[in-house]
């Protein structure tokens, strides 16, 4: 089986390259199907709304609603600096993926609650669909396309692949920049609910404390045994 | 989501009130990961969002006395590993770990997780009536389905359940919130602090339009429960799940008897729920189970069920046996 590079955090040149077939990549065969598709709609919603106007101009209202505020937003991604200009209802994910062109980062839910979309700010892992772009102003962001050094992949990526710690890859982006901050948390000494002494300066990352600290990140495949072995084996080289 | 102006502040709270005043349907803005879930399911729309991050409350001050302040803008996760609270207010950090993931902790704010909003599907879902999001249009809870709601404080308007852990540990230490206000500086009680519906539950707090909330305050002498507590949460699974029943108890043992105290319930009033009769039994007593069980039961005296969850009754008292017996074991 061929691992979805994609997910593994290339950079996009690379990924085009990983996954080029027929001389279209999956991302452009899926822009292009979306497009075809969107005209056609448009079409019939033409139709339909060209008989209204003549049966009853009166009945079609335009409401043209006041323009969005639209703010720049300066954002260090991944060690480059990223200018957009973007409404503010920009989730920091949409602006990632939608005006950066960083698609790594996943939209499962939209609402917090299954980490596909976990980036790090300033290092610390967050949920960015759950937060507006405009927050981040001048901010350091780190998606799952920043974590390799060029061709060599980042010690948890590694970790993913040796382990089997995921099926089809949706959610794996969000497990690995967890998994990198979960690592930096232990060794900073951070408690977790089942941490039994809260002043132990040291934490030791049995399974039951893994499976706890990465319990936002949701994998429908169930690849969580891979998952949690790939993290025990970095916590045990790291302690 | 609707259309809103954004305006970031920096300095001081002073500076966030500046910005609010005159401009109408305004909020605050910290952490977002209740507000933004909201407003992407338009139940909350506010027209101008005020973002707060960048003034000065975000630090944890130990004052002179032997209490501690705690800034609004300090995240969940850095308050719940601060080494302060971890040796003196420990139930804090126990609970805040117990809520949500290690992403949300990081990005919530304590001052937005006082001002957390109820997890009631029918407030979330836009088009079910729902007294708390479209006053006087009805509770779809109270003949729904009502298994995560309240058995405690609630009206015939109103049964929905409050969903912070971190504010149930609060209520057992006592904490005072700090406010700035139009009208000047504020301290609240935390337990005076949010309302119960009763005939109003679109009202939660006693906090004024454009107050802000700048810090939570612990006194010295809740760090006497630094030994004996215990904050458990049930729930439905063992990790990022909100609370069926929580229960935070602190207990003051001197010569074998508790000299006081602090019963705080989570998951089953629309306020963080302090047992306060469940405290008055216990004061003066041997840390029996005995003793235990009488204030599980004199808490839940006033209890009422509902269809779906006549079992959260039952299930507090054995919650607050429970934890009350691990709390005077003592904690490592």
């Amino acid at each position: 089986m061929t691992k979805d590079k994609n997910n593994l955090g290339n950079k996009p040149d690379s990924e085009h390259d990983q996954l080029k077939s027929g001389g279209q990549t999956r991302r452009e065969f899926m822009v292009g199907a979306a497009a075809v598709s969107a005209g056609l709609a448009t079409l019939t919603g033409m139709s339909s709304a060209e008989s209204e106007v003549i049966n009853d101009p009166s009945k079609v209202t335009i409401q043209v609603p006041s323009p969005p505020q639209s703010i720049a937003v300066e954002l260090t991604v991944n060690g480059q600096t990223k200018s957009v200009s973007i409404d503010p209802r920009t989730s920091l994910l949409d602006a990632l993926r939608e005006y950066m062109g960083l698609t790594g980062s996943k939209k499962g839910c939209d609402h917090g609650q299954c980490g596909a979309c976990t980036v790090l700010v300033d290092g610390r892992r967050i949920n960015s669909c759950l937060t507006f772009a405009v927050m981040y102003q001048g901010q350091k962001v780190t998606t799952i396309e920043g974590l390799a050094e060029g061709d060599q992949l980042h010690a948890v990526q590694e970790a993913f692949v040796k382990h089997d710690g995921f099926q089809c890859g949706y959610c794996t982006p969000g497990q690995i920049c967890s998994a990198v901050a979960l690592l930096a948390e232990a060794k900073a000494g951070c408690a977790s609910a089942v941490t039994s002494n809260l002043c132990a300066g040291n934490v030791s990352l049995t399974d039951e404390e893994i499976r706890e600290r990465m319990s936002g990140n949701l994998c429908r495949c169930g690849a969580y045994p891979g998952i949690v072995e790939a993290i025990r084996s970095l916590a045990e080289a790291q302690s | 989501m609707k259309l809103f102006t954004y305006a970031k502040v920096a300095g001081g709270a002073s500076e966030a009130l500046a910005e609010a005043s005159g401009k109408t349907n305004s909020h605050y803005i910290a952490g977002g990961t209740n507000l933004i879930d909201l407003m992407k399911e338009e139940v909350m729309s506010p027209s101008h969002l005020i973002d707060i991050n960048a003034l000065n409350l975000s630090q944890i001050e130990q004052l002179g006395n032997g209490g501690v302040k705690i800034g609004a803008l300090v995240k969940n996760s850095d308050l719940a590993n601060h080494s302060y609270i971890r040796q003196n207010y420990p139930v804090l950090s126990r609970a805040l770990l117990s809520g949500a993931s290690a992403q949300l902790r990081n990005m919530a704010s304590v001052g937005g997780n006082l001002l957390q909003r109820t997890r009631c599907s029918y407030f979330y879902d836009v088009v079910e009536p729902c007294n708390k999001r479209v006053p006087n249009s009805g509770c779809s809870a109270i003949e729904g389905y009502n298994r995560m709601h309240s058995i405690l404080g609630t009206s015939n308007k109103c049964i929905s359940a409050h969903p912070s852990d971190m504010c149930v540990a609060l209520a057992a230490l006592d904490a005072i919130i700090h406010t700035t206000g139009p009208d000047g500086d504020r301290k609240i009680d935390l337990v005076d602090f949010h309302k119960l519906p009763g005939n109003t539950p679109e009202i939660e707090t006693v906090l004024l339009p454009d107050e802000l909330i700048c810090a939570v305050e612990l006194p010295p002498s809740s760090s006497i429960f630094s030994k004996n507590w215990c904050y458990l949460k049930v729930r439905d699974r063992a990790s990022y799940a909100f609370a069926l029943v929580s229960a935070a108890a602190c207990l003051e043992i001197d010569n074998g008897q508790i000299k006081s105290a602090r019963v705080a319930l989570g998951g089953i009033a629309p306020k963080p729920w302090r047992a306060l009769e469940a405290e008055k039994l216990l004061s003066g007593k041997a840390p029996t189970e005995q003793t235990f069980k009488a204030a599980a039961d004199a808490a839940l005296k006033n209890a009422k069920g509902y269809e779906h969850n006549n079992f959260k009754i039952e299930m507090s008292k054995r919650t607050i046996v429970r934890a009350l017996k691990v709390a005077a074991g003592g904690v490592a």
